[in-house]
């Protein structure tokens, strides 16, 4: 029996859909700007942050209503907290693009020292995350969910290598350290990004199978 | 936790028609249990197979067993007289005495179970009335007639007039589903306060009061048990989809 309240749900997930790709399209952007050293594309960063903003607030009234007046239970109540949460993070995927914005900005003040090459790779394995885990949302793909969180190791390895090799230009020569520095928490926010696309993933495999799998802690 | 009560390969008839097919199922002792389902699964069957009441209706048959303290109450040694007094029950619709005051209604099952001392009947009504809530509200018409009562009231007496004769387990068969949303409030609440003293079994269609009120929840569809567990699972993470489908509203 399609009940009214699943068209309901549908909405939900239409609304959190679009914030995701608002701010994979902010990600995107930030970056592209970085690398291309393209200036025009941040403030379409700042503009869609706006958007997103909004969108975090609705969805949680959205949720707040839902949770109120139709009361859900099982899946539904798990949909419905997994939603909260995912809004949550990706609101902070749209914050962590417009940091890098801002990292940006200061950086193409500056001429740079190297060619970017790992945070390219970081940023392309992040955002794919980023995608899989709202694509597993939206089909309730728990293997493709599982598969996201595999790679977060891949992440932290590139962001361990970025400082590192940062580091080594920095001590040779301390004029670049303003943009090491700046690249250094370029690569930190998207270990960030990647650390959200974990947390959606993990949400997505309590909203479907119900097991909650964070922190490694078996909790019945 | 102890084992209150013990079903297994619980079946139970109308005539031809089987309304309960090899029920097996632990009632914990001092907890709720909620038994839900749609119209016609063999939830109300069920509690009244749990006090040998099934059995007064014409053509109803019971087999299987169900261990009281670890005594089968179907053996042929039980006393089902005396099953029905350790075993208590409220039913749907209050059903006060209609020709005896408040205070008779409660009275009358300590007379019948042998106390006659009349300071000690006056004890037990006023302690069972206290029990369930009701006290405050009649205390200054006790020998008013009982059908003067609201709904609620009504039905809050028929508790205290279960609770009078000291039974081990209390049955309730939707005691709220006539009442209004405060009175029914007022049930749930007592509830709580009186399972410390007893074990509960009810009956309700209002999935929400089951999973306010119980800690454990079995669903029945067309006679069988389909899941049983802990309501805090039950209604989070249910493991049946058919248990999934009717407490989401999908269908029942």
């Amino acid at each position: 029996m399609e009940r009214k309240f699943d068209e309901e749900l549908k909405e939900l997930s239409g609304m959190l859909m679009k914030m995701g790709s608002l701010a994979q399209t902010m990600i995107h952007k930030s970056i592209k700007s970085l690398v291309d050293r393209d200036r025009s594309l941040l403030n379409e960063v700042y503009t869609l942050e706006e958007s997103v903003n909004v969108m975090h607030v609705e969805i949680d009234d959205f949720c707040l209503k839902l949770l109120a007046l139709r009361q859900p239970q099982a899946g539904d109540l798990r949909m419905i907290t997994a939603a909260i949460k995912i809004n949550t993070d990706l609101e902070r995927l749209g914050d962590q693009a417009v940091n890098i914005a801002q990292r940006t900005e200061s950086l193409l003040e500056r001429p740079a020292i190297k060619p970017l090459v790992d945070i390219p790779r970081e940023s392309m394995i992040a955002q794919k995350m980023v995608n899989d885990s709202l694509d597993a949302f939206i089909k309730k793909d728990v293997k493709l969910a599982e598969d996201v969180l595999t790679r977060d190791d891949t992440i932290d390895d590139i962001n361990n290598q970025v400082f590192r090799e940062l580091l080594t230009y920095m001590m040779s020569d301390h004029t670049t350290i303003p943009i090491a520095f700046d690249l250094i928490f370029v690569s930190k926010n998207l270990e960030r990004i990647a650390d959200h696309a974990t947390n959606i993933a993990e949400d997505v495999i309590f909203m479907v199978i119900g097991k909650d799998i964070r922190h490694h802690l078996a909790i019945k | 936790m102890a084992k209150k009560l013990i079903i297994e390969h619980l079946n139970a008839w109308f005539g031809n028609v089987q309304a309960l097919k090899d029920i097996n199922l632990d009632i914990e002792e001092n907890g709720v249990t909620a038994v839900i389902g749609p119209s016609g699964c063999g939830k109300t069957t069920f509690v009244r197979c749990l006090n040998r009441i099934h059995e007064v209706v014409d053509n109803a048959k019971v087999n299987g067993s169900v261990l009281l303290d670890g005594e089968n109450i179907y053996s042929n040694t039980m006393d089902p007289v005396l099953v029905r007094r350790r075993i208590g029950m409220v039913f749907q619709k209050p059903n006060p005495f209609p020709s005896m005051s408040i205070f008779e209604n409660v009275a009358a099952g300590i007379r019948l179970n042998g106390s006659k001392k009349k300071n000690e009947i006056a004890d037990r009504v006023e302690k069972s009335i206290k029990m369930s809530a009701l006290w405050d509200e009649v205390k200054d018409k006790l020998y008013k007639s009982a059908t003067a009562l609201s709904g609620g009231q009504q039905q809050r007496l028929c508790i205290a007039r279960t609770i009078a004769i000291e039974p081990e387990v209390i049955l309730m068969d939707e005691p709220a589903s006539a009442l209004d949303p405060i009175s029914t409030a007022r049930i749930e609440e007592l509830i709580q306060q009186i399972k410390e003293r007893y074990t509960i079994v009810i009956v309700t269609h209002n999935m929400q009061q089951a999973a306010r009120v119980s800690d454990y929840t079995g669903f029945f569809l067309l006679g069988e048990l389909i899941e049983f567990n802990k309501t805090s699972d039950i209604f989070t993470n249910p493991k049946d989809k058919k248990t999934e489908d009717y407490i989401t509203g999908r269908f029942g």
